[in-house]
């Protein structure tokens, strides 16, 4: 039933921060200071170094995250992979986080990119943030369309 | 393994079959019999639906002695699931609670 597509799309956010390259890099990469920001995780900054990430589950996801360090240029860039875990991972998401820090007018341009989502990821069920009621409540929006 | 989107959102389709898709997402674990008594068509019929909803991975079922019990899959709707819009809003937020943080932290 798989339906498998060669095509992959990206998210991006970016954002100008007023404070330097330096400071941020530290909150990307130390790993007491991403979990205030991100998740739990047992990240270090080495190449090839897997972690991962940890949230509470939820329905139809068991808040893991599969990681792997793939590249590290300090204070500039830094990319690993974010996968399902688990008995999720067969189906689940593969794709690659890439933060790039770059020094602007007042202080640093942060770009995230997640790359690699396929079509499968991506069923068009727009809004639906967890559990079953949001989920039964549209169903008859997404039966419309079929 | 799931089942495609498009599988999913044709069993959906149908309003009966929806119903009892959502009854049984609702109010938990039921038998043939306790859900035809509340779905206005025959017992075959409520079968039939079944049938298909386990087919598209939607509903699981519990055989109990004579009686087999049929419960919503939780994963069935997973293949349904917006990824894209869901990181979307999801490192937004993560960008807001990354600024303060570096608004707390130390040059």
């Amino acid at each position: 039933m798989t339906e498998f597509a060669t095509t992959t799309r990206s998210l991006v956010v970016e954002r100008d921060m007023p404070h330097p390259p330096e400071k941020i890099w530290r909150a990307l990469t130390q790993a007491p200071l991403i979990e205030a920001w991100l998740m739990k995780n047992d990240f270090q900054p080495t190449v090839g170094h897997k972690f991962n990430f940890r949230a509470a589950p939820i329905h139809g996801w068991n808040g893991v995250t599969d990681c792997e360090v793939l590249e590290i240029i300090p204070c500039q860039r830094l990319v690993y992979s974010w996968n399902a875990s688990g008995d999720q991972a067969p189906d689940g998401l593969k794709t690659i986080v890439t933060w790039t820090l770059k020094p602007s007018q007042n202080g640093t341009h942060v770009r995230m990119e997640q790359s690699g989502f396929r079509p499968q990821d991506d069923a068009g069920y727009r809004g639906m943030s967890g559990g079953w009621p949001r989920i039964l409540g549209r169903l008859e929006d997404v039966a419309a369309r079929s | 393994m799931h089942s495609a989107p498009d599988t999913i959102f044709r069993t959906l389709a149908d309003p009966t079959r929806r119903a009892i898709f959502e009854r049984l997402a609702r109010e938990g674990e039921q038998t043939v019999g306790a859900l035809t008594s509340q779905s206005g068509v025959s017992q075959p019929a409520v079968s039939k639906h079944l049938a298909m909803l386990k087919l598209a991975g939607l509903v699981r079922d519990r055989p109990e002695g004579r009686l087999t019990h049929y419960s919503a899959e939780p994963q069935g709707l997973k293949p349904l699931i917006d990824w894209m819009a869901l990181y979307g809003a999801f490192w937004r937020d993560r960008f807001d609670a990354l600024e303060n943080l570096l608004n707390r932290m130390d040059q």
